[in-house]
């Protein structure tokens, strides 16, 4: 009676589909979104098609607008990222080895963190204007408080132990820092990495849509004027590229720098 | 790379002797507390001493003076003669926890602070302790009794005078114990350093030990030779005896 009920097996061909279905779903949404607009049922003014979208990606970067706008976000980005990071890193080490310096300066960074820096917008225009210093002392100040914390507690949190077990065997104070509390403080240090890299483009973003005259926020704005969706579509997905990209950066940073780590997946 | 295939001979690196440890009146406070009181206790160069007692007795601290870890409230250590002063450089500490760097390969790890010939002497440090194949290997993936043997290797590569031995065989099973046991009595008795191993095991004291000190309150309780011909067996009746008498010592407090 059962071999009757038993359904001939459908073998799915060898396909790594592990890769394949996590793409499944939004090409389908992709797919959907097309024929929608295909057929009327979504305006173009609020949502062009997605061949729309990409005709617009072609035709700026054929005439070479696209690029020019990109590369003066990652400018922006970069410049920030670097002067911020590195402000952020020096506080976070410094106050994570000395314990005056936390007394110091500890309470009142975390007393200006504690201010969302987009509400600084008004006063930085007063003090900067609206050119590119305004939008670099923005990121800065994005990135720098991940980075900071982030160091500050990496460091914190390094076993004792292991840094009783460097001074026993002998390691003078630089090598303790560079051979144990660096290393040890590094995934803790990505993490805020990581952050203040996800800060990093909101910040651009909302600085670049509010006072600008180039840059992809400037794109969008520009475009939202003239009613070019299109481009406005165009402008979202090239941050969300971008910010895909930083992160991937970081992955791989990750894989280079820590990959003793078990968030490393060691085999 | 071709090192994990070279044996090197003894001769090459073998040269250490032990230091001779002398403390005079040594007394530990931490506030109020009073942890070891008005200590003296000589160790003669290649003696294996092992110090007993149980939680709290202030035998860790013992430990942690030699290592110039803490400074002592009153009296003097001298070592060879020397009144020290700061961290033991001539003193290696092997821990309880083997404190191995997760972020370093395991030859790494013995290479620590080394600054000559570095990978000569960690793959032979490594020879020693029978982990030479696992060298490129990251510690994360050894068993505790590996991290532990990777952890006396790179206490043995430098060739100190001193060993400090700080409950090293607390936390492995009964028989990685016994393997390991053996593997520092061997060692020891090649490289001829003076040991001092803090322990809770008063049967591994026996074994391993040529004097074993109880020390009770912050004082020393008993001072026993053990006068027992090695390689020593765990279950023969003068191990079995001298065990009794340190145990019964102990409790009887």
């Amino acid at each position: 009676m059962a071999t009757t009920l038993r359904r001939p097996t459908t073998r799915l061909p060898a396909l790594p589909w592990d890769r394949i279905i996590p793409w499944v779903v939004p090409a389908a949404l992709i797919l959907l979104w097309q024929l929608l607009a295909q057929v009327g049922v979504i305006n173009s003014r609020i949502l062009p098609a997605p061949t729309d979208v990409v005709q617009a990606a072609i035709r700026l970067t054929l005439s070479g607008e696209l690029l020019k706008h990109v590369g003066i976000s990652t400018w922006r980005a970069v410049v920030g990222f670097l002067i911020g990071g590195n402000i952020g890193l020096f506080f976070g080490v410094l106050n994570g080895v000395s314990r005056p310096a936390e007394l110091l300066a500890d309470s009142s960074i975390q007393m200006i963190r504690n201010i969302p820096h987009l509400a600084m917008i008004p006063l930085v225009i007063l003090w900067f204007g609206i050119g590119d210093e305004a939008r670099i002392f923005l990121v800065a100040l994005g990135v720098l408080f991940p980075i900071y914390v982030n160091t500050f507690y990496g460091i914190r949190a390094i076993d004792p132990g292991l840094i009783e077990m460097g001074r026993v065997y002998g390691l003078s104070r630089r090598q303790l820092f560079s051979q144990v509390i660096l290393p040890g403080a590094l995934p803790s240090i990505l993490v805020g990495l990581r952050y203040a890299l996800g800060n990093m483009w909101l910040t651009l973003i909302v600085a670049e849509t509010i006072a600008a005259s180039s840059g992809i926020g400037y794109m969008a704005m520009n475009a939202r004027e003239f009613m070019q969706t299109d481009v406005v579509v165009v402008a979202i997905l090239l941050y969300a590229l971008l910010g895909k990209l930083a992160d991937s950066a970081v992955r791989w940073l990750e894989k280079l720098t820590i990959a003793w780590h078990p968030s490393q997946n060691l085999t | 790379m071709t090192y994990t295939q070279t044996s090197y001979p003894q001769t090459q690196f073998t040269t250490a002797s032990g230091t001779h440890v002398w403390l005079n009146g040594v007394t530990k406070a931490f506030g109020d507390l009073t942890v070891l009181d008005n200590l003296s206790l000589e160790i003669f160069p290649g003696e294996f001493v092992a110090v007993v007692g149980k939680s709290g007795c202030g035998k860790s601290t013992l430990l942690r003076l030699l290592a110039g870890l803490e400074t002592p409230t009153r009296g003097e250590i001298a070592l060879d003669g020397q009144c020290l002063k700061g961290l033991n450089a001539k003193a290696r500490v092997m821990f309880q926890d083997s404190r191995l760097l997760p972020w370093r390969k395991v030859i790494q790890n013995v290479a620590l602070g080394l600054k000559e010939q570095a990978r000569p002497r960690s793959h032979w440090a490594l020879q020693q302790v029978g982990l030479d194949s696992r060298a490129k290997d990251w510690t994360t993936v050894l068993s505790g009794g590996q991290k532990q043997r990777v952890a006396l290797a790179r206490a043995l590569v430098t060739q100190p005078h001193l060993l400090l031995l700080d409950e090293p065989l607390g936390a492995l099973d009964a028989l990685t114990r016994i393997d390991m046991q053996r593997l520092i009595e061997t060692l020891w008795q090649e490289q001829q350093f003076t040991a001092l191993l803090v322990t809770h095991d008063v049967e591994e004291a026996v074994m391993l030990s040529d004097r074993v000190i109880v020390v009770q309150n912050g004082r020393i309780d008993l001072d026993l030779p053990i006068n027992l011909p090695r390689p020593r067996h765990v279950g023969s009746p003068g191990l079995t005896e001298l065990k009794q008498q340190i145990l019964r010592q102990i409790l009887q407090n």
